[in-house]
């Protein structure tokens, strides 16, 4: 019985990779088992390969694994691109055909299903992905109704008669490839899983679902990859609270709608990747200025420019946190797992409302796409906070104003919504006094800037740092942000098995930076190792700027599009704590 | 009942005297008036340039934003409480050179706000560039030789970007400008109305006589339908654009916040926000 297991699907695009992968995961689910998904896939519709990865396992997993234990191949293009990850005396599904052949020198098992032919003879080749979920469910000896019941699902608005066909194609794969293999393989059975209820999602619609707790009603954006399952989400959802999305003709568009809609107290958000977040700059300043509150969510892929839209890295950050012209309060906030992106997004918008300025959300593809189990999630904690509006003002005399911007004691200004009868103000991008009106007096600049900036002061979001911290004075400490977090984990049980001792430190508030917290643990470990994906360090950067230490932190970097692997990770910190190098 | 003078505040504008953005002002100040709002019911979202102030002149809510971009930020403020009364405004470099984009899908959208721009056909603020609406050969700091670019015809954009309610007027017609702008605000719809306002500091050959010797007003036509869209463009095209009144009015299209599934008639602003925990279980669902 083993406790974990790695499967992969590739085809082309558009060949029904992506429905194998849910049918078959979505089942797994139902058992109880945690996973952990990985899609590879290019920016076009149709051709061109592509490949999803799941990790199966009985215990909570947040990483893809270095290898790969059953591959299923809709062509030879699949084998031979993935065999290479494939451990030795591992399975290979193939659709017999196109006459699939093991490359020389793997030690693999090839069954050849005649995936294409089985769904042909049912009426429709694009049964395909039924058949190659059913040989993979049969292979693990996992009990066949629970696939069924996810297929009557899928396809269960469709009518009976296609649930039928399409549960007739599960069947005669399975029956195929346990002829073959001569029954389901012994040494990929399964521990039981824990059956515990879990859910099932990706980073994006986790932010959706959040979005809707928090109370967003309004999103304003425009299509791009990794984002736009945020909006599609939204798009089912938010008509059903009375709000709506709409598709905006640009970002600029997209983020001046949103602060628009803030500034009239609905609480609004955006969603985007690099080349819009760089589109969105100017607006970030107004909401800045305005104190208005804003929620954009940058979903990091590969840069700079078009860069590498489908690919994972973590490149952003400067842009996030030093974007936009002059100087204003920010908030940029980095969920690592998929409860963080449900709760953190309640937390962005009451942080929005509370403190008046634009939170960043910054996820990466890797956590906005990729497919994993996450707990239940807790109702309970969802609470709204509106900070300092207000909805009953005293009547204005004369000519008088509604003090939108107050110089008060903590820097945040009673905020009223327009409609509101006594709560006449003014709202300008340029320098204001306390109602809003226009000034360029200097003693007004001083206290507007120092009362705009000082709002962040000593500000400590929830879980600012995800702290695993055993060890007292470890030989490591490795820090990380993102979706990075699982494979740091995964090396560290590997560091352990050498000896080598670490402690793990996820940031997750970016900015302002948490450097008080972080401090004494950079002082206690022996070396400090900062993990990203991206090529000029810019996390590094940001604790040695705010905290120092730069005598003992090194960087692990990787920027070729791909997520980090758990050996990469491992030997990378291994080296480091032999020869004081990466 | 508020009357014009509730939408005036102390602030003197920073306008040259003479400047036609005055009018244009006070104009909304009236149709405000007439059509019986509040001031609080009334926000002003204008872009940047010498128009862009026109938000921080009239008692009534205001936002001033970034140039090129009242028009997305009235709609977010339009979409999330429609019971106020939305008025964008801003010059023709705000609406036709950088918000260009905005502007034509803000046609197309066709939210119930209302955009005046102010067109001067000149860049005031950074003094004295040529802006898409300078006529050819016309001289000016950025153009010595003479515009040497096609002048935009905002109109037979916004007609042909399906726009339900086109107007033109001229600044010195504050009769005219107020009456057309309370049409606008009663418009179901996004309503257009383009005005000639004089540049009297960089603007010398656009002048308040240049414009009273060219413009045509529609009232001059007793038989105009503005409800007749080939007739529209062809007035537009006849009279290269220098025409007053109102042009084209499309009453049967339904506004975009009446066709948003779901979208109620009390702002959203004003519901609730929280979701029930049912509610919240039943989206939970359909991850498991």
């Amino acid at each position: 019985m083993i406790s974990q297991l790695s499967w992969k699907i590739g085809g082309q695009q558009g060949e029904g990779v992506e429905s194998t992968d849910r049918i078959f995961s979505t089942a797994l689910n139902r058992l109880g088992y945690y996973l952990y998904g990985y899609r590879h896939f290019s920016s076009r519709i149709k051709g061109g390969h592509t490949n999803n990865k799941i990790r199966i396992s009985t215990k909570p997993i947040r990483a893809i694994s270095d290898d790969l234990d059953i591959l299923v191949a809709f062509d030879q293009e699949s084998i031979d691109l993935n065999v290479h990850e494939l451990r030795p005396g591992g399975v290979i599904v193939a659709d017999a055909k196109f006459g699939p052949v093991i490359p020389d020198g793997v030690d693999a098992r090839l069954f050849a299903v005649p995936i294409t032919k089985i769904a042909e003879d049912l009426g429709t080749s694009l049964m395909k992905n039924m058949v190659a979920s059913g040989a993979s469910w049969a292979l693990l000896g996992l009990p066949l109704e629970v696939l069924g019941k996810a297929v009557e699902e899928e396809f269960g608005r469709k009518g009976p008669a296609i649930v039928e066909k399409n549960i007739q194609a599960v069947k005669n794969g399975a029956e195929f490839v346990l002829e073959q293999a001569g029954g389901p393989l012994e040494d990929f059975k399964l521990e039981e899983a824990d059956g515990k209820q879990k859910l099932f999602m990706i980073g994006n619609e986790a932010i959706g679902l959040g979005s809707v707790a928090a109370g967003c009603r309004l999103m304003s954006a425009y299509p791009i990859t990794p984002a736009s399952e945020i909006m599609e989400y939204l798009i089912k959802k938010l008509p059903k609270f009375g709000g709506t999305v709409v598709q905006t003709e640009d970002e600029i568009a997209a983020v001046t709608m949103a602060i628009g809609a803030n500034y009239a107290g609905v609480r609004t958000m955006t969603a985007s990747a690099g080349p819009g977040l760089s589109l969105m700059m100017e607006a970030i300043g107004l909401s800045g200025m305005t104190e208005t509150p804003l929620v954009i969510i940058n979903t990091q892929r590969g840069g700079p420019s078009t860069g590498l839209p489908t690919k994972q890295e973590q490149s952003d950050l400067n842009a996030m946190v030093y974007g936009t012209h002059g100087e204003i309060p920010k908030i940029v906030i980095a969920p690592a797992s998929i409860e963080d992106c449900f709760y953190d997004m309640v937390e962005a918008f009451n942080l929005s409302e509370e403190y008046q300025v634009p939170v960043i959300v910054m996820t990466d593809l890797q956590l906005s796409l990729g497919k994993q189990s996450c707990e239940m999630l807790d109702f309970s904690k969802v609470e709204i906070n509106r900070g300092k509006l207000v909805k009953e003002t005293p009547p204005l005399e004369g000519h008088e104003l509604f003090k939108r911007y107050e110089l008060t004691e903590d820097g945040i200004s009673p905020r009223v919504l327009p409609g509101a009868k006594g709560g006449l103000h003014h709202v300008t991008g340029v320098e204001h006094d306390e109602v809003g009106r226009p000034s360029e007096n200097a003693n007004n600049r001083r206290k507007m800037m120092d009362k705009r900036l000082g709002k962040l002061n000593g500000l400590q979001v929830r879980d600012a740092l995800r702290i695993d911290a055993p060890h007292e004075n470890p030989d490591l400490l490795v820090i990380g942000m993102g979706s990075t977090g699982g494979t740091i984990d995964a090396a560290r049980t590997k560091l352990q098995e050498d000896g080598l001792t670490s402690n793990h430190i996820t940031i997750r508030q970016i900015h302002p930076f948490p450097t008080e917290a972080l401090t004494p643990y950079l002082q206690s470990a022996k070396r400090v190792v900062v993990i990203e994906n991206n090529a000029t360090a810019q996390l590094a950067s940001q604790v040695k700027m705010y905290a120092g230490f730069g005598d003992k932190i090194k960087s692990l970097l990787k920027y070729d599009g791909n997520p980090f692997l758990p050996l990469e990770v491992y030997q990378a910190c291994k080296g480091m704590s032999e020869d004081g190098n990466i | 009942m508020a009357t014009f003078k509730e939408f005036r505040n102390n602030v003197k504008p920073n306008w040259c005297p003479g400047c036609g953005d005055f009018s244009i002002q006070a104009a909304i100040q009236r149709a405000a008036a007439n059509v019986g709002l509040e001031p609080e019911q009334l926000a002003v979202i204008s872009g940047i340039g010498c128009s862009g102030r026109i938000s921080g002149y009239i008692n009534a809510y205001g936002l001033h934003g970034i140039h090129g971009r009242a028009l997305p930020i009235a709609q977010g403020v339009k979409l999330a409480n429609r019971e106020l009364t939305v008025i964008a405004s801003g010059g023709d470099g705000d609406g036709f050179a950088i918000g260009m984009g905005h502007t034509v899908h803000a046609i197309r959208r066709n939210l119930n706000i209302t955009y005046i721009v102010m067109d001067n056909q000149i860049y005031g603020l950074t003094k004295g560039q040529t802006s898409p609406r300078s006529a050819e050969g016309f001289k000016t700091k950025s153009t010595p030789e003479g515009s040497i670019e096609s002048t935009l015809s905002p109109l037979e954009i916004a007609m042909s970007a399906g726009a339900t309610f086109v107007a033109q007027s001229f600044s010195s017609d504050l009769k005219g400008l107020t009456s057309l702008i309370e049409q606008g605000i009663k418009h179901e719809g996004f309503s257009l109305i383009n005005v000639f306002s004089p540049c009297v500091t960089f603007n010398k050959i656009n002048t308040y006589d240049w414009f009273k010797e060219n413009i045509v007003s529609l009232d001059g036509f007793p038989d105009y339908d503005p409800s007749n869209r080939m007739a529209a463009m062809n007035k537009i095209m006849e009279t290269n654009g220098l025409l007053t009144g109102l042009i084209y009015q499309n009453t049967t299209r339904k506004s975009y916040e009446d066709m948003i599934t779901g979208f109620k008639s009390e702002g959203l602003a004003n519901q609730e926000l929280a979701i029930t925990e049912e509610q919240f279980n039943q989206l939970v669902s359909e991850f498991k």
